[in-house]
């Protein structure tokens, strides 16, 4: 069974996710990466095999057009059983057209997949985390989209050089035409969806995000924000956690100022541990929290991050 | 400009959602309009307004409480308002919603051309964000999704959509369907006119067979996917709460430490 996985690349460079993506989809099948965009570097060509693909299959254009890119992975996925995404806005748009064509069955923000009885079977978090939910699909074929962090990236016990193969693919007329694209300059560091940290701040932090910054950087993680901090101009949008900016599933948050409204929550509560730092005692972002303090993040992160630099000096 | 908006009842965020038997267990009382959905509305009437004449239709797909979603959208001025209701509807996945959707779009198309279809850009309890461009698909219109701007001159709509690695300006010819997401605009809130207006103005029902879809083509039974399994996830244990009184950045330090996350 050959389960195809869509790559994510910035710059030619793979992201974390695809890894991961390419882990999940060697426990399920034969796995095959699909790479939309100018031909991957050799570099990148042996990453993916090193992480087990088999084949790469190249559709070398700039498809920005959602319709354009739903045909090329459908052309490059055409045997596959299931392919797996990761789960971002536009792949959801990409496999949303793959899936009308193709009669295959949809589940996204997924954190697992796994093969039973000749279904693919999910898990995902929904309802902000609170449930866990088990989806089967019933169409023979499946797509996927599935949420970084949520799979450990392993390189293969065997690994092979893939096949590098690269396919034409007659691409429609779309309705849509792209008449501009103004590029956003690529996180410093870590990007945020991927980040095993995240340190956030909102409006509690007044703008100055000189602590938050400095823990994230000590803990080696990225800088997340609630949706006042970023309307405020205090941090640019790719910043934003939340059901309506990017959902995070770290092994740690931190949420410095930051009040817990649902909207946040649903983006942040399946992440592995939370910690809270807040001066009002019954923000709800206490109630998910594992560790919480109730006290100005202007004085707890200074003793926070001094204390965590100490310990590490001595050991 | 005639415009359609879709609009869906969702349980209140607040609220104890909860599943049944694999499907999301429906409470009359605790349920509203989408609350992006109100973005959606907002846009449509700024763009009536702003051609000074035209129609706002308000949609939804949906049970019986579901109504309350387009009477929200008449509170807030929309022209008419139409509920999908039908038993066989029930536990529709993506597809089959947005099958259903598209022929009550056809519909009220058939009577007048339509301009445009704006939607949320998710709805905060499935949260896929599928529909819109399966919508666009089913009805071969354009697509212009996720858009924090939304223009429309001379048969053509533009937006800019805001991507992790660029702004794009993506336009495409009328008849178009535009999700919306909340920074597009600022929804208004209803007045004591239009609510009282809202509670006169009739909700037109239609079923499945009003608009022309089979019933064995949607719902539970041709979803492409199930839910076999729903539980609570069990609350986070051994929760800690320290007040600040000068030690508890050094205490918060310490259990990142002894957690191995710091
Ligand atoms: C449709 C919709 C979608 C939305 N989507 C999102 C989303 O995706 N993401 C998102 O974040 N929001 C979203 N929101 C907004 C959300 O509802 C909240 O308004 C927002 O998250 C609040 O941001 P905040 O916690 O920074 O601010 P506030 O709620 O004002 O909280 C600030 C907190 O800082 C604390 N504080 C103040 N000073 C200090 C100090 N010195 N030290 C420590 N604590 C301090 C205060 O006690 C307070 O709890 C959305 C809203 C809507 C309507
Ligand atoms: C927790 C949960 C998980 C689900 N997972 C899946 C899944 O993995 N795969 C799958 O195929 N289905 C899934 N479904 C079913 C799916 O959510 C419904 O079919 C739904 O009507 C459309 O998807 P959405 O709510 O995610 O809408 P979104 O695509 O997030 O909604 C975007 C916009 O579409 C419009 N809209 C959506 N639904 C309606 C409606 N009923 N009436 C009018 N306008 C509407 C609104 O304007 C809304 O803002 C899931 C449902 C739930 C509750």
């Amino acid at each position: 069974m050959i389960a195809a996985v869509l790559v994510e690349h910035r710059d030619g460079v793979v992201a974390q996710p695809s890894l991961e993506a390419l882990t999940l989809a060697r426990s399920v099948g034969v796995p095959v990466a699909v790479w939309l965009g100018a031909s991957p570097s050799a570099e990148a060509v042996a990453l993916l095999g090193q992480y087990g693909a088999t084949d790469v299959r190249v559709v070398d254009a700039e498809l920005r057009v959602v319709a354009h890119a739903a045909d090329a992975l459908r052309a490059a996925s055409d045997d596959a059983e299931l392919v797996l995404v990761v789960s971002t806005f536009v792949n959801k748009e990409i496999v949303t057209r793959m899936a009308l064509a193709t009669g295959a069955g949809v589940v996204v923000d997924a954190a697992g997949a796994e093969r039973i009885d000749g279904h693919i079977e999910t898990t995902q978090t929904v309802f902000a985390a609170t449930w866990n939910v088990r989806t089967r699909i019933n169409t023979e074929r499946a797509i996927v989209a599935i949420r970084p962090n949520t799979t450990t990236a392993k390189v293969a016990d065997e690994r092979t050089a893939p096949t590098v193969t690269t396919l034409a693919v007659a691409l429609p007329t779309a309705r849509e035409a792209i008449v501009d694209i103004a590029r956003v300059a690529p996180p410093e560091g870590i990007p945020l969806a991927e980040a095993p940290v995240v340190v956030s701040g909102g409006r509690g932090t007044g703008g100055d995000y000189t602590l938050v910054r400095d823990l994230a950087d000590l803990l080696g993680g990225a800088v997340g924000a609630s949706r006042d901090a970023t309307d405020e101009g205090w941090i640019s949008h790719e910043h934003m956690v939340g059901q309506t900016g990017t959902t995070v599933t770290p092994a740690l948050y931190v949420a410095c100022g930051i009040s817990g409204a649902v909207h946040h929550r649903g983006g942040m509560q399946a992440s592995g541990t939370i910690v809270a730092v807040n001066m009002d005692p019954d923000a709800p972002i206490f109630d998910i929290a594992d560790f919480g303090v109730v006290g100005s993040l202007f004085d707890v992160l200074p003793q926070a991050i001094e204390r965590i630099k100490a310990h590490r000096a001595a050991s | 400009m005639r415009v359609l908006v879709a609009v869906k009842f969702v349980p209140d965020l607040q609220s104890q959602r909860s599943f049944t038997d694999g499907l999301v267990t429906r409470v009359a009382e605790d349920g509203s309009m989408n609350e992006l959905d109100e973005n959606a509305v907002e846009a449509a009437l700024q763009l009536v307004e702003a051609q000074g004449d035209g129609e706002v239709y308000a949609l939804t797909v949906g049970g019986p409480d579901a109504v309350a979603a387009v009477r929200k959208a008449l509170q807030l001025g929309a022209t008419y308002a139409i509920h999908v209701n039908d038993g066989a509807i029930a536990g529709s996945d993506v597809f089959g919603t947005a099958a259903v959707l598209a022929a009550a779009i056809r519909k009220v198309n058939a009577e007048a051309p339509l301009d445009l279809v704006i939607t949320g850009m998710a709805a905060l309890d499935g949260l896929t964000s599928m529909l819109p461009t399966a919508l666009a698909v089913e009805l071969g219109w354009s697509q212009l999704t996720f858009a924090s701007k939304l223009e429309v001159a001379a048969g053509e709509a533009t937006i800019v959509r805001h991507l992790p690695d660029a702004y794009e300006t993506v336009a495409a010819p009328l008849p178009a369907v535009v999700s919306v997401t909340d920074e597009a605009n600022k929804p208004r809130y209803p007045n004591f006119k239009l609510i009282m207006a809202a509670r006169t103005k009739p909700v037109t029902v239609w079923t499945l067979a009003d608009i022309g879809v089979d019933p064995a083509s949607v719902g539970a039974a041709a979803s492409r996917t199930t839910v076999i399994d729903a539980s609570p996830r069990p609350p986070r244990a051994d929760r800690t709460i320290v007040t600040d009184t000068g030690e508890a950045g050094t205490a918060l330090a310490d259990f990142l430490i002894g957690r191995g996350l710091a």
